[in-house]
């Protein structure tokens, strides 16, 4: 399957967009999408280590993602 | 007299805070003391001249996560009424970023719930900023690689 993920502020810039969708096997963990990530043109920008939120919630490595699912990629956060 | 606590006041905006407004959600009658926290745009960061700041968010897991922070310190401290306001949009110096206002009957819990509301804002909620400077460049700042020279408001 596919999967979009949204990208944001720095990966957005190395990505050059804000959505990305990447081919993924399935089942399928936020591992995966994390190699099909640094495998699109940009991807080698990408930090060695990520962090994914799937449906709102920081995800671990191991989580399943599944079709339908939101999936974004969380740049180190700067608010405040 | 027995008041029931408001539900957390949780926002990202795009126009600028009013801190009355959030002061005004977290007050009732059975409060005490209002801690209230503004964080705002400063002219100078490590060491360069910041003439502004771009904010972006995921807002749908910005709002989430400050609601569960605001859900964590009402857990801890029985009574305590939150707001949290975070502005995104291309900032000025001086601009207000981020607001929050933390009720209680007693000022200690109101006081160190706001201190623990924007210190976990920091670590936890999906925001960015983009720093622009005098001299044209621009930067996503990564706290995760300060390079220590000064402590972030």
């Amino acid at each position: 399957m596919s999967v979009p993920v949204l990208v944001f502020a720095s990966y957005a810039d190395a990505f050059g967009a804000r959505t990305v969708t990447v081919p993924v096997p399935v089942p399928c963990t936020v591992a995966d999408v994390i190699t099909a990530m640094r495998e699109l043109p940009g991807g080698h920008r990408l930090p060695g280590k990520l962090l994914v939120a799937v449906n709102y919630v920081y995800a671990r490595p191991e989580s399943p993602v599944r079709d339908g699912d939101e999936v974004a990629l969380i740049p180190p956060v700067a608010g405040g | 007299m027995t008041v029931s606590t408001p539900d957390a006041l949780i926002e990202i905006v795009g126009a600028p805070i009013d801190l009355t407004r959030l002061v005004a959600h977290v007050q009732h009658a059975g409060v005490g003391a209002v801690a209230t926290f503004l964080g705002t745009v400063r002219d100078v960061n490590d060491g360069r001249n910041v003439t502004g700041i771009d904010y972006e968010a995921y807002q749908p897991m910005a709002e989430a996560e400050m609601r569960a922070i605001a859900a964590e310190l009402g857990a801890q401290w029985e009574g305590l009424s939150v707001a949290i306001v975070h502005r995104v949009g291309t900032l000025g110096i001086g601009d207000v970023s981020v607001a929050i206002a933390c009720a209680h009957a007693r000022r200690a819990p109101a006081a160190d719930a706001m201190r623990t509301a924007i210190e976990a804002l920091k670590v936890r909620v999906p925001i960015w900023k983009r720093e622009r400077y005098a001299d044209g460049e621009w930067t996503w700042v990564d706290p995760t690689r300060s390079s220590g020279s000064g402590e972030p408001a």
